[in-house]
């Protein structure tokens, strides 16, 4: 392990009267993480200092995740140490870290759904009378905690009927039970509407001013200018910058992320929209549970046009585009593609009939991992000529295609015999748009098109919805990230509720009046 | 009182249905009708032993159709125990010992192995019937006889309950209370919250610093002493001899059970003392000579009112997220 050098003269040891400048809070030096023969992490040095929100800023696959593992003792690192208060800490497991006072709130919620809002909070130290758990003095905790810091929840609550914004408290809250000193949060505000990320950044602001070390992982600029105190940009592994809010701003730090220049903002003309393609009369679905899911969605999308849907996740959207693309069943209003009804066809007959479908859960819908490349580019016409004929497939036909498309979308690696599970998420993305975007369809349903995929290749991605728009296509873009929604659409629509709560062009439109529609279906 | 009655007409219905059928059955005596009902208790017992092996293993996120295993080769190892040392009680223990140790061979191939939970739990069954067949040796007896009869004084002289519930063997007894041990463990106990919380997501219970290997070896092994009692109870207490197969799928509908009782060891008593009403039910028919031609038909009942069940219930009761899925960190 000692294989790296301490600087000569660094302190090793803190005493009160030191104070806080003597050793930071947590202390990472020399980490190197391999997962096989990845690099996850590569001499990463990362200082947490008291009292601070420290940003960290990467891409997706830059090692930060990894690198707050090795924090939290999920995992350990190959070598480096990482330093509590200036002594070495040897963390076997997230007993450990909690034992060091060090929280995090997971990317993906670490909560029991089945489970109260009290247990989830209290679960591994639980308080007990006799050996019982006594959920009294857990749903008190609970309280008390949720008062003193500003997080409104109802301890009873089974964690699984609350939206996801809630339940990210649950998990905030379980680090505040556990009186934690350094709280490392992993993209808290990927699932937040505007309002909820602000009063988390709030909440976040408040915690650190108690003397509570903050780290907060993100690739959202806007986020980390608002309120970090200070900046670790992370890339391929390593730390490629520290900085200040004050000594930055946006398109320095993407370029820092990306490591070559950015255009932040999508370069893009007016729309000059044609007649109407897809339009959406009155229409009801429901969702998995057979309740209601959309409640009588009227929209429409014009040729020529984005239509760009906002919204907080749950409020219909998945139900929405699956009734359009034919994967769920319609219970009464109708779908109309140039003036023919598609509700009620099969998703094939949708597919043949115009509508392309970037879906939401690429690896589930998009994508067969266990194929190579080149047969994903054909999944939505490997039955029809070139590239069969009377029921044989003709290979040498597919592969052509697919050597096009993989140059056309720059797919990397550039090999179309490549099982498509081996490739990055962006470029996986990159092929379900390259076979979507080239079926030469009227209407083009994208669904959450560069969720976890990285700056690159959102702007590439972004590049060609606007390209296809151009050429005519109608664009339906669905998406939690409203910054994306409003970037890239050319009218809004606020669904809530299961209901188009406001419709109306882009340009000029109210950020904050958005995200108060998304929230609260009405204007504030 | 109108409304009441509507909403409880299911279960007035069928409470009306099983009074029928048993008085039917009994030939509206009432010593036969007690004979039914006591022996519907019998039968209930091993399935509840084995359902709440289950329920421990797959609350916390572990498959375990063993149970049969289990059961029949603790059935097999209590009996020549007792029959060799003359003991009972040694018997019994060394049942449970035996389903620990194969609940701990599960634990090992599924939980630390990582190995597909359903084949670890067939390796056990497989185990079991070669083991206790190869084993076997006709014509052992227990020198101490069965396990004896306790009788609880004035209870047990109460009509029809007291012969049901209070003149019973000991294993029986201890199976009426693990029901609500268990039920206590799991919803009240800290042990119980993690059990559910690891059953659930177990990543989330590592992250909170439970340990989910020593949660799913604890449960294995506890399950594996429930199922042994359960094997145990049928070499030592029901039968007093050992047969080859003598579980006869009885580990299997304990896993019936344990779904018709919604993974809840009280739901799990209902759901047994059903199957072994019906088991009950078919032996008195046989008893009295209906279908004599053709027994098969009534042998048949208990395990068509296990299909019918299940078709009409697994689809609506939820089991633990995490069920059937090996837990790694990375």
């Amino acid at each position: 392990m000692p294989d790296h050098l301490l600087p000569l003269g660094s302190p090793t040891a803190v005493s009160d009267q030191v104070g806080v400048a003597a050793s930071p809070a947590l202390e990472v030096q020399g980490v190197t993480k391999h997962f096989g023969d990845v690099v996850a992490n590569e001499d990463v040095n990362f200082r947490i200092e008291r009292g601070r929100v420290h940003a960290l800023l990467g891409e997706n696959g830059a090692g930060k995740s990894t690198l707050v593992n090795i924090i939290f003792g999920l995992y350990q690192a190959d070598t480096g140490e990482v330093r509590r208060n200036g002594e070495v800490m040897n963390l076997t497991g997230p007993r450990d870290a909690i034992a060091n006072q060090i929280g995090m709130v997971h990317q993906h919620f670490q909560l029991v759904p089945v489970l109260s809002v009290a247990e989830n909070v209290v679960l591994g130290d639980e308080p007990t009378r006799h050996g019982v758990v006594d959920l009294d003095e857990a749903a008190a905790v609970v309280r008390r905690l949720s008062e003193r810091f500003g997080l409104e929840i109802d301890p009873q609550a089974l964690v699984e009927d609350l939206p996801i914004g809630i339940q990210q408290r649950v998990e905030i809250l379980r680090a505040l039970y556990r009186e934690v000193d350094i709280l490392i949060l992993d993209e808290p505000t990927a699932v937040l509407t505007p309002q909820e990320t602000s009063h988390l950044l709030e909440v976040l602001r408040g915690l650190a001013d108690t003397g509570v070390a903050v780290v907060f992982i993100t690739h959202k600029l806007r986020e980390v200018i608002a309120v970090a105190d200070e900046i670790t940009v992370m890339r391929r592994g390593r730390v490629v910058g520290h900085t200040t809010p004050a000594d930055t701003d946006e398109s320095d730090l993407a370029s820092m992320m990306v490591g070559r220049a950015v255009e932040l903002r999508l370069k893009r003309t007016p729309a000059s929209p044609g007649d109407q393609v897809l339009t959406v009369v009155d229409l009801v679905v429901n969702d998995d549970r057979r309740t209601r899911a959309l409640n009588g969605i009227n929209l429409d999308v014009r040729a020529g046009e984005v239509v760009g849907v906002a919204g907080v996740e749950g409020n219909g959207q998945r139900e929405l585009v699956e009734a359009i693309t034919g994967l769920r069943g319609v219970v009464s209003g109708s779908i109309i593609l140039d003036g023919e009804e598609i509700a009620g066809r099969s998703p094939r007959q949708i597919s043949t009939m115009g509508v392309a479908h970037i879906p939401e859960d690429r690896e589930k819908f998009g994508l067969i991992g266990a194929h190579t490349v080149a047969d994903n580019m054909v999944l939505n016409r490997y039955h029809h000529h070139p590239y069969s004929s009377h029921g044989i497939r003709r290979p040498g036909a597919v592969d052509d295609e697919a050597a096009r498309l993989v140059e056309e979308f720059d797919v990397r690696p550039p090999n179309i015999a490549a099982m498509v599970a081996t490739l990055s998420g962006g470029n996986k993305q990159k092929v379900v748009a390259a076979r979507e975007f080239s079926h030469e369809s009227k209407v083009m349903v994208a669904a959450q098109p560069t969720r976890g995929i990285d700056i690159g290749n959102i702007e590439f991605i972004h590049r060609r919805l606007i390209e296809y728009r151009d050429a005519g296509m109608a664009i339906l873009l669905v998406s939690a990230e409203l910054d994306e929604v409003l970037g890239v659409s050319d009218r809004v629509a606020v669904i809530y509720g299961g209901l188009i709560v406001s419709c109306e062009p882009a340009e000029g439109i109210d950020r904050d009046r958005v995200g108060h529609l998304m929230l609260s279906g009405a204007d504030g | 009182m109108n409304a009441l009655l509507i909403r409880s007409r299911w279960v007035i219905l069928t409470v009306v249905v099983f009074v029928v059928i048993t008085l039917f059955t009994a030939e509206f005596q009432q010593d036969q009708t007690t004979a039914v009902l006591a022996s519907a208790l019998r039968q209930s017992t091993p399935l509840v032993f084995g359902a709440l092996c289950g329920v421990l293993c797959e609350r916390s996120g572990v498959v375990n159709i063993g149970i049969e295993g289990q059961m029949l080769l603790s059935a097999f190892v209590g009996f020549m125990v007792a029959s060799s040392t003359g003991s009972l009680l040694a018997g019994i223990l060394a049942g449970m010992l035996t389903g620990a140790l194969m609940g701990a061979g599960l634990a090992g191939l599924s939980v630390t192995l990582q190995g597909d939970q359903i084949i670890a739990g067939a390796v056990l069954n497989i185990a079991a019937f070669g083991i206790s067949s190869y084993f076997f040796q006709q014509g052992l007896t227990l020198p101490s006889g069965k396990t004896p009869q306790v009788s609880f004084g004035p209870l047990a002289d109460l009509p029809v309950v007291g012969r049901v519930f209070f003149i019973n063997r000991p294993l029986t007894y201890l199976s009426l209370i693990l029901i609500w041990v268990v039920w206590f463990v799991l919803f009240r106990t800290r042990w119980g919250l993690w059990t559910r919380s690891v059953g659930e997501v177990p990543s989330a219970a590592e992250t909170v610093g439970i340990s989910v290997a020593r949660v799913r070896y604890t449960n294995l092994i506890a399950g594996g002493c429930l199922a042994g009692l359960g094997g145990a109870y049928l070499s030592l207490e029901a039968v007093g001899s050992f047969e080859r197969m003598m579980t006869n799928g009885r580990g299997f509908v304990a896993l019936a059970v344990m779904i018709f009782g919604r993974w809840n060891p009280i739901g799990i008593w209902g759901a047994a003392l059903l199957f072994g009403y019906a088991s009950a039910v078919q032996t008195q028919l046989q008893f009295r000579g209906w279908l004599a031609d053709d027994p098969q038909f009534i042998g048949m009942i208990p395990y068509v009112v296990c299909i019918v069940v299940l078709a009409g219930f697994v689809g609506r009761a939820r089991p633990p997220a995490a069920v059937g899925q090996p837990y790694s960190r990375e």
